[in-house]
């Protein structure tokens, strides 16, 4: 040590203070490689919308990486190779599963061997039916190209989809472009799609019109405090707040206003509309 | 206590050009331990390949967790470590794992999982030889060997604080790892990082200095079964030849010099990697593998050097 060292200065003798020197560097280097840690892995919880977990992920990106392990042992449990273990440069966490619709979809197998697989709950076992699942969401991102949205009747991501008439349905409206024919619009209905991809990767578009995105993309979500009236007024068989004054509805001449719902949006009859279409 | 002889360093070449009576050891038998590290290594890979490679499946997962024949669950306990300080609790599969590979470590050898297992024991070991070979004289950064422990430290706070097991995302091994079994070839990048570290920057910098999964099994193992014991250090003429290739040279001062402090013949620090090197390289059979209970030791001193087995020229 420098002879500064040798001269105690009444609180560290030259050996503590050399430990005290020695220790202090290997915290703070080991502290700046924490924190650069930390920071990569801040970066590494933003994953590309086409990147999907597979069935049972913990729905929160930091739970999920709070519990996976890398291991891969969904990835082999996958009997129809749909899930990848990210490589450096996936922009996806190192080492966890994760599958692209458009390349290989989720096939829903009904035993959902992934989520067995796996040892630590990151694929949450609670999930015991696929149908449950949710991987993200469709949604048909493009109306402008879609086949069906340009009068076509292409039908297959409808046709191809395993919860289909729920988690997605054709809905029938006037083309305005003839005045004469039928749109047959896919309307994805988010509360049954499990995510899957499979209308994604059936999409006959060169780039597919509907897309599965993850929930925290596709999705809005109401205030918390919010209350559809409509819904409080059924489950409290009337009014929340006692003595409203019920104006009249104004509305025109061929819609019907509901009775005895105050402020409820009114209903358009449907004779006056063609009838509802069903395949 | 001065841990080394003044004796200047004769090595194998020098002290068989000197015409010393040395038994004449195969190349199989100076390399023993070595060749059967190499073979539990690849083996540890091999038992994960027959399913990808040949659809016949042994071992699934990786390193960091797997399923071997449908019924052993393996989970690594530092990862089990990381998961729970990141405040997730695992299914059951992943704690019996863990436990079973907590045991096995604490009661065989807590670091005989970085010379018999580890993936990256090899790269690191590589990078070894060729500083050997290419006569790297300096040591290049030499962090003190403790500084794993602060890294351990760090990998179990990050979690904390992320809330992630954010260490996967560099942990080299893990990453060598999936080079192999599932063919992440860019993950290669952080195995190269490693070789790179040890050959140009740190002498066995990463093994033996930083991995914080070493500290963790040398930590687990430091009640461990298996050692290596000194048990004929009388007839040690401190040629340093086992100094020169083991990984963790201050863990052996302590036993082969230690005959006059009254020192056990067994090495006895945690940071003994178990792999046997100093077996393999000692012409007068100092070392072998034993218990830690097993403190005898051969206190003969050959008058003409001979070899262990007793043959006198």
């Amino acid at each position: 040590m420098a002879s500064a060292d040798k001269k105690t200065d009444g609180l560290l003798s030259p050996e503590r203070r050399k430990a005290l020197e020695t220790t202090l560097r290997g915290i703070a280097g080991v502290g700046v490689a924490g924190a650069l840690i930390a920071t990569y892995e801040r970066s590494a919880e933003a994953m590309p919308t086409q990147a999907l977990r597979p069935p049972g992920a913990l729905a929160d990106e930091r739970a999920f990486l709070s519990a996976c392990v890398r291991c891969g042992l969904c990835v082999r449990a996958c009997p129809w190779n749909t899930l990848k273990l990210a490589d450096l440069g996936d922009h996806v966490a190192t080492g966890t599963p994760y599958y692209v619709a458009r390349k290989v979809p989720c096939e829903m197998c009904e035993d959902i061997p992934c989520v067995k697989a796996c040892p630590t709950g990151a694929l949450d076992h609670a999930l015991v039916d696929i149908n449950k699942a949710k991987m993200g969401t469709a949604v048909l991102v493009d109306e402008e190209n879609c086949l069906n949205f340009l009068g076509l009747r292409c039908d297959v991501c409808y046709r191809d989809c395993p919860v289909i008439d729920k988690a997605l349905t054709l809905e029938m409206e006037s083309n305005p472009r003839t005045h004469k024919h039928a749109i047959f619009r896919p309307t994805v209905h988010a509360k049954d799609c499990t995510g899957c991809g499979k209308c994604e990767k059936s999409c006959v578009l060169e780039e597919a019109a509907i897309k599965v995105l993850p929930l925290r993309v596709a999705r809005g979500e109401l205030g918390h405090h919010y209350r559809l009236g409509w819904e409080e007024y059924q489950k409290n068989q009337g009014p929340l707040i006692k003595d409203v004054i019920d104006l009249p509805d104004r509305a025109p001449n061929d819609v019907t206003p509901p009775s005895g719902v105050p402020d409820a949006p009114p209903i358009i009859d449907p004779t006056k509309l063609g009838k509802g279409w069903k395949p | 206590m001065t841990a080394v002889s003044p004796t200047p360093r004769l090595n194998r070449e020098a002290r068989l050009a000197a015409q010393e009576k040395l038994p004449e050891r195969s190349f199989l038998a100076r390399n023993k331990f070595l060749f059967l590290r190499r073979l539990s290594q690849a083996g540890v890979f091999a038992l994960f390949l027959t399913g990808p490679l040949f659809g016949v499946k042994i071992a699934e997962g990786t390193i960091a967790s797997s399923m071997t024949l449908k019924v052993l669950p393996l989970t690594d306990p530092l990862m089990l470590l990381q998961m729970l300080a990141a405040r997730h609790w695992p299914e059951g599969l992943a704690l019996l794992g863990a436990a079973i590979v907590a045991i096995f470590y604490a009661l065989v050898s807590g670091r005989a999982y970085c010379s018999w297992v580890c993936p990256i024991n090899p790269v690191t070991d590589l990078a070894f030889w060729l500083r050997e070979k290419l006569g790297f004289q300096a040591k290049g950064w030499q962090p003190k060997p403790e500084t794993r422990f602060w890294v351990l430290a760090m990998v179990l706070v990050v979690s904390g604080v992320t809330g992630t097991i954010a260490w996967e995302l560099v942990n080299p091994i893990t990453h060598a790892f999936r080079v192999v079994v599932f063919g992440a070839t860019a993950s290669l990048t952080f195995v190269v990082a490693v070789f790179l570290f040890d050959l140009l920057v740190a002498r066995r910098g990463w093994c033996s200095h930083l991995c914080p999964v070493g500290a963790f099994y040398g930590l687990l193992g430091s009640g461990a079964l298996v050692k290596v014991s000194t048990h004929h250090r009388a007839a040690c003429d401190h040629c340093m030849d086992c100094y020169a290739v083991c990984p963790e040279p201050h863990v052996i001062s302590p036993a082969l010099e230690g005959a006059k402090k009254g020192n056990s013949p067994i090495i006895s620090s945690a940071d003994c990697t178990t792999c046997g090197r100093c077996i393999d390289v000692c012409d007068r059979g100092v070392f072998r593998f034993t218990h830690r209970f097993d403190a005898s030791e051969t206190t003969t001193v050959p008058t003409v050097r001979s070899n262990c087995s007793g043959e006198t020229p």
